[in-house]
């Protein structure tokens, strides 16, 4: 029997029927997706790791975020979502008017994220919060290249850079893990400080003139109750957030090239496979910013 | 239907119908070709090229480590030597190897399909690991890696200070990261292939082991390979920009990358040995014309490996002040790994029993993959018991057995199955003399390389050491140790010859060699019943799907030189 009369255009060569090659890129999808988790489950796991070696500097961290945009970007999101869910089923209803209208609102949706994002981090920046310890102070050269083996790495005595620039290191630490006695282990140190910084690398600026440093109390970095490695807590939200940004991203390239394909009516009842594993994407996308939300903004 | 190629035997024709190799000419029908056979092929040279390079380095290390002192290069380039070496094999050889050359090349014709679910997708991913490899080029031309290929924490975080962040040591953490995908698109591949692409009457249980080892291994690829992506990503972010979540000295945790690390290593050891594992139950079966024996136990125990295989990372982290009690589960649950490679192990050798062995090339190999597997799986148990391996810990021993594994092991399997589908591959026949010489160095000469290194290992010589003499080192330890790392660099000498060997006659068989047969070892699975080479779609119909290890219905042709479909029951073959 021929099958050439039953090929149409959208069937590639080696499967034999469009459902076969619909339910081959369906499992597809759903294993790439699974990949994308596992990617994220990774710096959930160091999340978890870092908070719990940590807590005092998430507290201290998360009032910094506002959850007003925290919360309108979550909204944003899941209707997106909504409209995609919409879309797929106007895309199989061979609507394509619909599927238009419906992908340009997701698309809208991904933008108005993005958006607001870029609000949040430069605020961030403006507050003197950055990405990483590079973005502060150089780090001392000099000690970084000459590590002094007669000093212990952990234990009662800390490094000396450190403990110039941190005032009640070991006091902070040491109930994290209930007790000086805890085993030994990078707690102790992650608390002191980064010890590549120059004493003093995190202290703000003096104001030039004294009279003038009332007005400047409220900066967070001369709040008295910061502990000494808040600026941690954002290496790991700009980290998180920052991949999650760019999967947003991946989906307005996406999105955009559905919008294109649907307008060019490449997609019909019979065909909508890029439309509904394109909303597998963003769905996932989505997933992930819920789990994002309440772990930086609200706990 | 169409009839098998195998009921009809070509007679000896002068010119060949087309087929995969010929259908198009010209460099750009292969770069851009979507067929998973070039693509396979295509994997094939670059991997083959790649052991080349890495294997140079290899000599190198041995040279140097001839003679206490120095002997040929000075210590930081000796840390370069072997990190590359190790890099490379693990991540551009290794990984890929099986998988992505014999399993893209095998895998569609075995189960009878016309190709992989995701043609674009394969190609994409050949592209990326050309990609990492360009990357990998680019490390060692920004000041080299010296950090092993393990890249542990602080040893990768520092010198950034002296070097810039963006040297060897970023390049290199990102060709991993970008080879990791193109290992998951692979996986990801091969996994809905076999889930949707098998053709009516090629149910699960009758697909040739081969096609289970490369199933579970895509599910290792797809679920372990993230994480190394994540950790690898941040240790690049670490370098360049200072996250602090390894990097003590800002306050973060060494040991946490080295969890990471091996949470993606140990299952990734299993990606590079389960593909060769399946290829070992072909070429057992089929070289003693014997049905397989326990063909259950051993598709479960590929799948079981794989899901064991999650659960033990922890046996690499004894001495690193990793708790006790994980200590102890960690070690239990390894030993239980061995398990299903000792099903295997009997299985195979109970498929041999009374199996009328035909001792050729493929099947040499087949027989040292089980000797030497079986020598590797047995030194890592007392790597698994805590109290010896404190011991045994980052020495040669540990050198000693991991290449028992992955070359004795992983490099052999391969070894055995390009010779096995040579013939299928490019329609030709190697020397079989030449054939059975070369592999018989290579097995002497890896036994004298690595057993010496058991030893030297159980001594007390530890790796990635430059030089064993001077100060600390009494005389009598530096001449013991000189006299086994001399033995063992002529061991590996022995074994270079036997791999220029092989380059030669392969080689030479692609222009002098005698025209294959559609089937000359008398193999049952799919692509025995297309000619050599396959034509460009495989399969014009979906092909009659039999017992892929009953091999009474075929007979020896002896002007053919090959096995077809007995005369008596050709026609059952042809309509089934
Ligand atoms: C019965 C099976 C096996 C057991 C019980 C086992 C056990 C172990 C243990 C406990 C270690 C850690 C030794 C140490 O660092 O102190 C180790 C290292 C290693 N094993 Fe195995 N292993 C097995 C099979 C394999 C296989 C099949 C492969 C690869 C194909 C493999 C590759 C490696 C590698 C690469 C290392 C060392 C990595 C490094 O530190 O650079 N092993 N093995
Ligand atoms: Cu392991």
């Amino acid at each position: 029997m021929s099958h050439a009369d039953a090929h149409p255009d959208f069937l590639r060569h080696h499967f034999h029927t469009p459902k076969q090659q619909f339910e081959a890129g369906k499992l597809g999808m759903w294993l790439f997706l699974a990949t994308e988790v596992l990617l994220f489950g990774g710096l959930f796991c160091g999340y978890a790791v870092w908070r719990g070696n940590h807590p005092e500097m998430f507290k201290y961290g998360s009032q910094f975020l506002e959850t007003k945009w925290g919360a309108i970007n979550t909204a944003v999101l899941i209707t997106s979502s909504l409209t995609m869910a919409a879309a797929v089923t106007a895309a199989q209803r061979d609507n394509r008017r619909a599927l238009v209208t419906l992908l340009s609102l997701t698309l809208a949706g991904a933008l108005v994220f993005l958006g607001i994002k870029y609000i949040e981090y430069s605020h961030k920046f403006h507050e003197g919060w950055f990405p990483g310890m590079k973005f502060y102070e150089k780090p001392d050269l000099q000690h970084a290249k000459t590590w002094d083996h007669s000093k212990p790495i952990i234990g009662n005595e800390p490094f000396t850079a450190a403990a110039g620039a941190t005032g009640q290191a070991s006091q902070s630490a040491a109930p994290t893990r209930g007790g000086p006695e805890a085993e030994p282990s990078t707690v102790a140190l992650a608390a002191i400080g980064p010890a590549g910084l120059r004493p003093g690398a995190l202290e703000p600026p003096q104001p030039a003139h004294d009279d003038h440093a009332e007005a400047h109390t409220t900066h967070p970095l001369q709040d008295p109750q910061r502990p000494r490695n808040a600026h941690m807590f954002f290496n790991i939200y700009f980290m998180m957030t920052g991949l999650h940004g760019l999967h947003v991203l991946g989906g307005v390239l996406l999105l955009s090239w559905l919008i294109i394909g649907a307008v060019k009516g490449r997609f019909s009842a019979q065909y909508f496979t890029p439309v509904d594993l394109g909303g597998l994407y963003w769905h996932v996308v989505d997933l992930i910013w819920i789990f994002l939300f309440p772990l930086f903004y609200l706990i | 239907m169409t009839t098998n190629e195998v009921t009809t035997p070509i007679e000896s024709e002068p010119a060949r119908e087309t087929n995969y190799l010929n259908a198009t000419t010209g460099i750009m029908s292969w770069l851009g070709t979507l067929d998973h056979k070039r693509i396979g092929v295509m994997y094939l040279v670059s991997v083959l090229m790649s052991f080349f390079v890495a294997g140079l380095f290899a000599m190198v290390i041995r040279i140097e480590l001839m003679w206490p002192g120095e002997t040929i290069i000075d210590q930081d380039t000796y840390n370069q030597m072997f990190t590359l070496h190790g890099a490379i094999m693990v991540f551009l050889v290794l990984i890929p190897s099986v998988p992505a050359s014999l399993g893209n090349f095998v895998l569609p014709i075995m189960l009878g399909a016309k190709d992989v679910a995701f043609p674009r997708l394969n190609l994409f991913s050949y592209y990326l690991w050309v990609t990492g490899a360009v990357m990998a080029v680019a490390a060692i031309l920004f000041g080299g890696v010296d950090t092993g290929w393990t890249f542990y924490v602080p040893y990768s975080t520092t010198g950034v200070d002296d070097r810039g962040a963006m040297d060897g040591v970023f390049f290199l953490t990102m060709a991993v990261f970008v080879l990791g995908f193109s290992s998951i698109f692979t996986g990801l591949n091969f996994i809905v292939t076999i889930h949707r692409l098998r053709p009516p009457g090629m149910t699960w249980f009758k697909m040739p082991l081969f096609l289970w080892a490369i199933y579970a291994t895509g599910i290792l690829q797809v679920m372990a390979t993230p994480v190394i992506g994540i950790t690898v990503l941040l240790l690049a972010v670490e370098r360049t920009v200072g996250i602090g979540i390894f990097d003590p000295s800002l306050g973060g945790d060494p040991i946490l990358f080295q969890h990471f690390f091996w949470f993606y290593s140990h299952p990734a050891v299993y990606i590079m040995i389960l593909p060769p594992m399946g290829i070992i139950s072909e070429l057992i079966s089929v070289h003693s014309h014997k049905h397989i024996f326990g063909y259950r136990f051993i598709a479960f125990s590929s799948v079981a490996i794989a899901i064991f295989s999650f659960l033990v990372w922890g046996h690499h982290m004894f001495v690193s002040s990793q708790s006790p009690l994980l200590n102890v589960v960690f070690s239990a649950i390894t030993f239980s790994v061995a398990i299903p490679s000792a099903v295997k192990v009997f299985n195979w050798l109970a498929t041999l029993y009374k199996g009328s062995i035909s001792l050729n090339t493929p099947m040499l190999y087949a027989l040292s993959f089980i000797f030497l597997f079986t020598i590797a799986g047995l030194t890592g148990l007392p790597l698994a018991v805590i109290a010896t391996d404190i011991h045994l810990h980052d020495t040669y021993f540990v050198v000693a057995h991991f290449h028992y594994t992955m070359m004795g092991g992983a490099l052999t399997g391969m070894l055995g199955g390009i010779h096995h589908w040579w013939p299928k591959i490019t329609g030709r026949m190697y020397s079989e003399v030449w054939g059975r010489i070369a592999c018989g160095l290579v097995f002497v000469g890896f036994n004298v390389t690595f057993f010496t290194q058991f030893v030297l290992g159980s001594l007390g010589m530890p790796r990635r050491y430059h030089d064993y003499s001077g100060p600390g080192w009494a005389q009598e330890t530096t001449d013991l140790f000189h006299s086994l790392h001399f033995v063992s660099t002529m061991g590996s000498f022995i074994m270079a010859l036997g791999f220029f060997l092989t380059a030669g006659y392969l080689i030479h068989s692609l222009f002098r060699g005698r025209r294959a047969p559609a089937n000359p070892w008398g193999g049952r699975s799919l692509e025995w019943q297309c000619p050599s080479p396959p034509p460009v779609y495989n399969f014009a119909e979906p092909p009659h799907v039999g017992d892929c290890y009953d091999f009474s219905v075929l007979e020896w042709d002896e002007q053919e030189q090959g096995y077809h479909w007995r005369r008596d029951l050709a026609h059952d073959a042809g309509e089934a």
